[in-house]
């Protein structure tokens, strides 16, 4: 556990002394919100409705990238190498991946949740929060997970759009699930990002958790913990 | 204590459809500062990849102060400092340096010592990323002293490094094998190979001799390392 602790601390670190990620991480959902927000100033009933999911959406899409983007330069500056040849086992690295950008999902999203609440009057529930924390741990698994699959930084933030916009357009943000045709509302079910979307629509109608709700944060849990497996299957000890 | 640190028997690596390590055998006394010397490209950064278990093998066994390279036991005891230096750089010496120390459990003076040791101790607070090349490595290098390793495989430590503090480092790989540790230093300046204990001679993936270096002048009767190292490779007669 320890070293898992080291691990997030060391990633946190890193993070911290790029000060311009980090005003990207904490700062830019409440702008694009903010943005969004007076694009349909004349009709606030789309973002009363859209405004809540673009708060899972956005720790996603940054997480996904962040991590994925340090995993691969972790593999192609040899520290990886390094690190496999230490105590540390690869539970503990990716672990630490994991609480390092959880914790920084839940600065982003309380940042973003008090902008979307007490800036622009967005009425929901506190358990926003807690969804767009599991959303972001989302984005740090498959982040992690597809890393193995790019070999340079460049071909990582190309993955971006491959993983995330396919489930950006199918996941009942821009259009309703249920007037997609059957095989694209199909495929939509098996995308994780449909299910944190339901949740933020959920949270709109409750204060706390429902059933649906529950629902979708086990569906979740589900993928974040299969992809966290998946990504340290991927990490091999021996190379080529 | 086992007399042989590092046993390797028919080791045979292939990398991109070559075999870069045919059928290799090998063996390194412990607590002796031991030189791997040879051109660029002759396979040493993949055997001392093999000895870290790093490196996928196609065939043979490698035998690491007693045990499988690469087993969990070995990772607490075997340091590998790879040729670039493999520190983050966008974490202060210091902060790289406490990090690997948390991996191994180190002892809290431990950082102090490492850093002074390779004389890095007025540029902890530093961003590793704003070193020189050879500061960089150094700082790998005091990362690997952290854990207070019974064998170090040092893949070119000295490279880009200045007379001075190349002849410093050798003076410490001297100390640490004083202390009874075991170091496998590689290197492709022939030069190097006389501040071995012994050298193990390289080329094209085969060891051609080990002797120590006084050993090989005699031998070949060469002025000069360089001379004996191009008068074996050429007749491959020792």
């Amino acid at each position: 556990m320890s070293r898992t602790l080291a691990t997030a601390r060391r990633v946190l670190r890193q993070l911290s002394h790029d000060r311009r990620s980090v005003a990207i991480i904490v700062v830019l959902p409440s702008i694009l919100l903010v943005l969004f927000r007076y694009v349909y100033d004349d009709r606030p009933m789309i973002f009363d409705r859209v405004g809540p999911q673009m708060l899972g959406v956005f720790p996603f899409i940054v997480m996904f990238l962040v991590t994925s983007v340090t995993m691969v330069r972790e593999r192609t500056s040899g520290t990886l190498e390094r690190l496999m040849t230490t105590p540390l086992r690869r539970g503990e690295l990716i672990g630490g991946y994991a609480i390092a950008f959880a914790i920084a999902a839940l600065v982003q999203s309380l940042v973003s949740s008090a902008v979307a609440v007490w800036g622009l009057g967005l009425d929901m529930g506190a358990v926003v929060v807690l969804f767009a924390v599991v959303d972001a741990l989302l984005g740090t698994a498959l982040g992690l997970f597809f890393s193995a699959f790019a070999r340079t930084e460049f071909q990582a933030v190309q993955f971006m759009p491959a993983v995330v916009i396919p489930q950006l357009l199918l996941c009942g943000l821009l259009a309703p699930r249920d007037q997609m045709t059957d095989v694209l509302s199909w495929l939509s079910n098996l995308m994780p990002l449909t299910w944190a979307t339901d949740a933020f629509t959920e949270s709109l109608t409750t204060s706390g958790l429902n059933g649906a709700m529950w629902r979708d944060l086990g569906i979740l849990t589900a993928c974040v913990v299969v992809a966290v497996a998946g990504a340290s299957l991927t990490l091999r000890r021996r190379t080529p | 204590m086992l007399n042989k640190a590092i046993e390797v028997r028919g080791l045979r690596v292939v990398r991109g459809g070559r075999a870069v390590l045919p059928d290799l055998q090998l063996s390194v006394p412990t607590g002796r500062v031991t030189g791997l010397l040879g051109p660029s490209g002759c396979g040493k950064t993949t055997l001392i990849r093999c000895l870290a278990g790093v490196q996928e093998i196609e065939a043979g066994d490698v035998t690491v102060l007693g045990e499988p390279a690469g087993s969990s036991t070995n990772r607490a005891r075997v340091a590998y400092v790879t040729q670039s230096s493999s520190v983050y750089p966008d974490l202060t010496v210091r902060q790289n340096l406490e990090y690997f120390a948390a991996l191994h459990g180190a002892a809290p003076d431990a950082i102090d010592r490492s850093l002074a040791a390779v004389d890095l101790a007025d540029r902890t607070d530093q961003l590793t990323g704003d070193l020189s090349g050879g500061q960089r490595s150094r700082v790998s290098l005091a990362a690997a002293l952290l854990a207070d390793p019974q064998l170090l495989l040092l893949d070119e430590p000295t490279v880009g490094l200045d007379p001075v503090l190349r002849r410093d480092l050798w003076n410490l790989f001297a100390d640490l094998a004083q202390q009874g540790r075991t170091l496998l230093v590689s290197s492709h300046v022939m030069d190097e190979a006389g501040r071995c204990d012994e050298v193990l001679l390289m080329r094209e993936g085969r060891i051609l001799a080990q002797t120590s270096p006084a050993d090989l002048l005699t031998r070949t009767g060469a002025d000069d390392l360089e001379r004996a190292f191009l008068q074996i490779a050429e007749g491959e007669q020792v």
